[in-house]
């Protein structure tokens, strides 16, 4: 890891993450799946949106993106279909991704552009103290909810897929090295690749909804993932209150960028 | 060889972009911007440039911003509802220096308004519409003509102080056709950007030069720069400190502010030996030609100064005008905006008289006319 460290963090330490925070392992995981990939660091752009998570752009030693709430996914398509050589990887959160940018997110999967996207799940806008995403699970207390959230949370990795997403996976700060294996997986995948990460915030969730503390929240995530082929002998009674991880979902389409060659090279021959 | 063309304003400006090397474009259609949309998505793939429709109007500046650090020339283009959703970005790309320009065919608002109908009522927005202190460019075309090269203009202004600059046209002006000579594209120098000048190792992305502006390094080209929204110090990287606060702020001011003969552009229509001065800008300065000559006919010395760049205001100008003149009329298709920047410019010195006018129609020679006859 040391060695990891000094190749790809940018010398900005300390972080701006609470104590028991699991920002850090997802970002780590992010760092082996590129290392495992062996990425040109000089050609591998990280854009990120607003909050807790999107500031892991800012640590990292490549070409980084700190864009708005809820808007890293327009930006990152503006940077990959002006060069679709670059790799461009995209952080973002709950809220940011699927809340003030869930439009976005809808929209970017449709068009099946090359972009991987590391949705970092910890079901609480924490940068602003604890108040309730669309990802926090309903009955759950926040700031903006002290009776309890009356809403339901998206399952974010259906939704990537109901709008066409290609490579939908799906992995945990607990279970670091598959998260590895699926960002890397999500990264080769040549079209819009969806994983959610999820990870623990003791500190403005965890608290307000007496989750224990950070190691008890990373043995929840132990004790509530099920593989995909674990969960395929299970049945839905066993499966109640679990969620599956690893690659959910993989597909074929044309990749945008690819296709926007072809729009180029019917116009230039003056065809339509 | 250039060619001569009838050409409507959207497309004057979309073909100037073309012609300054522009080779991005995202947006969302609206009314009355949406011919300049149209146009780049069959013009930019021919030229071997990228189009793309996104999801609404926030997603389009910010795609052309992602695009722009790149190191592509980019457009995205709107009207005012639009305008209102892009103020988030517009401040992005101020304090991050990111290069882009933003067509804005100005509408009746506020709101939906009245979308096929001129109005001027986007200026007082373009200069105030995103959150914070920073500096703004704004250009007004007046003519078919000038919409193509004010677009140019737009491309050199923002690629050299790194910051969004705004092409205002109105729906009369972006619907208006008029014979318009274009050079061979060739012919026209493109706007360059100002790269690094040292290894990436010694690079700062926002370390400025004299002028006040940061080399820029385009994305992939191993400077591995940090752009963020948040307040930075010259490393590019967060620095909530005060004095990194205010050196920031400061900077992007004075960039401009410093620069503000070279952006300021002004037409001056036979205002030698004027009496009365009408200062307007865009559509309703073609109604101020006609009235000035009819005006002239009858005997009353009256003469134009022609607004082109509007933010920054040309303060100093307006103030010299005003030791010239005995009155200064300000048309304009708003309830009066621009007329309470030329008031203070001009400090009392003489009567500053507002013609507003706000019903969805231009302002025609004849009623100007009338107004000057009658002050």
């Amino acid at each position: 890891m040391e060695k990891l460290i000094k190749k790809y963090y940018r010398p900005r330490l300390p972080h701006i993450w609470c104590p028991g925070c699991g920002n850090g392992i997802v970002t780590s995981s992010i760092i082996k799946a590129i290392d495992k990939l062996g990425l040109d660091q000089d050609k591998t752009v990280i854009v990120s949106g607003i909050g807790c998570s999107s500031r892991a752009s800012g640590y990292l030693d490549f070409d980084t993106v700190h864009s708005l709430h809820g808007r890293a996914l327009p930006l990152a398509t503006g940077i990959k279909l002006a060069d679709p050589d670059l790799n461009v990887i995209v952080i973002t959160g709950d809220g940011d991704g699927t809340a003030i940018g869930g439009n976005h997110f809808i929209h970017t999967a449709r068009r099946n552009i090359n972009l991987t996207v590391i949705l970092f799940n910890n079901n609480i806008y924490g940068m602003t103290g604890g108040q309730y995403s669309p990802l926090t699970p309903t009955d759950s207390k926040a700031t903006t909810a002290p009776y309890g959230t009356l809403e339901r949370a998206f399952d974010v990795a259906e939704l990537a897929k109901a709008a066409g997403a290609t490579f939908v996976g799906r992995g945990t700060a607990f279970h670091s090295q598959m998260l590895v294996d699926v960002i890397a997986q999500g990264i080769s995948h040549d079209g819009f690749s969806l994983i959610e990460a999820v990870t623990q915030c003791p500190i403005y969730y965890g608290r307000q909804n007496k989750k224990g503390d950070a190691s008890t929240m990373l043995k929840t995530q132990r004790d509530n993932a099920v593989t995909v082929e674990a969960a395929k002998k299970l049945s839905a009674e066993q499966l109640e209150g679990k969620f599956t991880i690893g690659v959910l979902h993989k597909s074929e389409a044309p990749e945008y960028t690819k296709q926007y060659q072809g729009v180029i090279d019917r116009a230039q021959k003056g065809a339509k | 060889m250039g060619k001569v063309l009838l050409l409507q304003g959207n497309q004057a400006c979309a073909e100037g972009a073309i012609a300054a090397g522009v080779t991005f474009f995202a947006g969302y259609p609206i009314t009355p911007s949406t011919e300049i949309a149209e146009i780049m998505a069959k013009r930019l793939p021919e030229v071997g440039g990228k189009f793309i429709q996104m999801e609404d109007e926030i997603a389009g500046i910010g795609a052309v911003i992602g695009a722009s650090l790149t190191g592509k020339k980019v457009l995205t283009a709107t009207s005012g509802p639009g305008f209102s959703l892009k103020q988030e970005f517009i401040g992005y790309a101020t304090i991050a220096e990111v290069p882009i320009v933003i067509a804005n065919v100005q509408r009746v608002g506020p709101s939906t308004g009245q979308p096929t109908s001129p109005a001027q009522g986007d200026m007082m927005q373009a200069r105030w519409g995103t959150h914070g202190d920073h500096p703004v460019i704004a250009l007004t075309p007046a003519s078919v003509p000038e919409c193509f090269t004010l677009t140019i203009k737009a491309y050199e202004l923002s690629e050299k102080f790194r910051m969004p600059v705004l092409l205002m046209l109105d729906e009369i002006i972006g619907h208006m056709r008029e014979k318009i000579e274009v050079p061979d594209y060739d012919t026209i120098a493109k706007p360059v950007r100002k790269g690094p000048r040292v290894a990436p190792s010694e690079f700062k992305p926002y370390q400025a030069d004299s002028d006040g502006v940061p080399p820029m390094a385009d994305f992939g080209k191993g400077y591995r720069c940090h752009v963020t929204g948040l307040v930075h110090d010259e490393t590019g990287f967060p620095n909530g400190s005060p004095k990194a606060t205010e050196a920031l702020v400061k900077r992007l001011h004075e960039k401009v502010e410093n620069a503000i003969d070279e952006i300021t552009m002004y037409e001056e229509y036979k205002l030698e030996d004027a009496d009365i001065a009408i200062v307007t800008y865009g559509g309703t300065a073609r109604s101020a030609y006609a009235a000035i000559d009819m005006a002239r006919e009858q005997g009353l010395k009256v003469g134009m100064f022609r607004l082109i760049s509007v933010w920054p205001f040309p303060e100093k100008e307006i103030a010299k005008l005003a030791e010239k003149v005995k009155v200064i009329v300000v048309p304009e298709l708003n309830y009066g905006q621009m007329v309470g920047e030329v008031k203070k410019a001009v400090e009392g010195k003489v009567p500053v008289k507002p013609m507003s006018k706000y019903d969805s129609e231009p302002i025609s020679p004849k009623e100007l006319l009338e107004f000057v006859k009658n002050l």
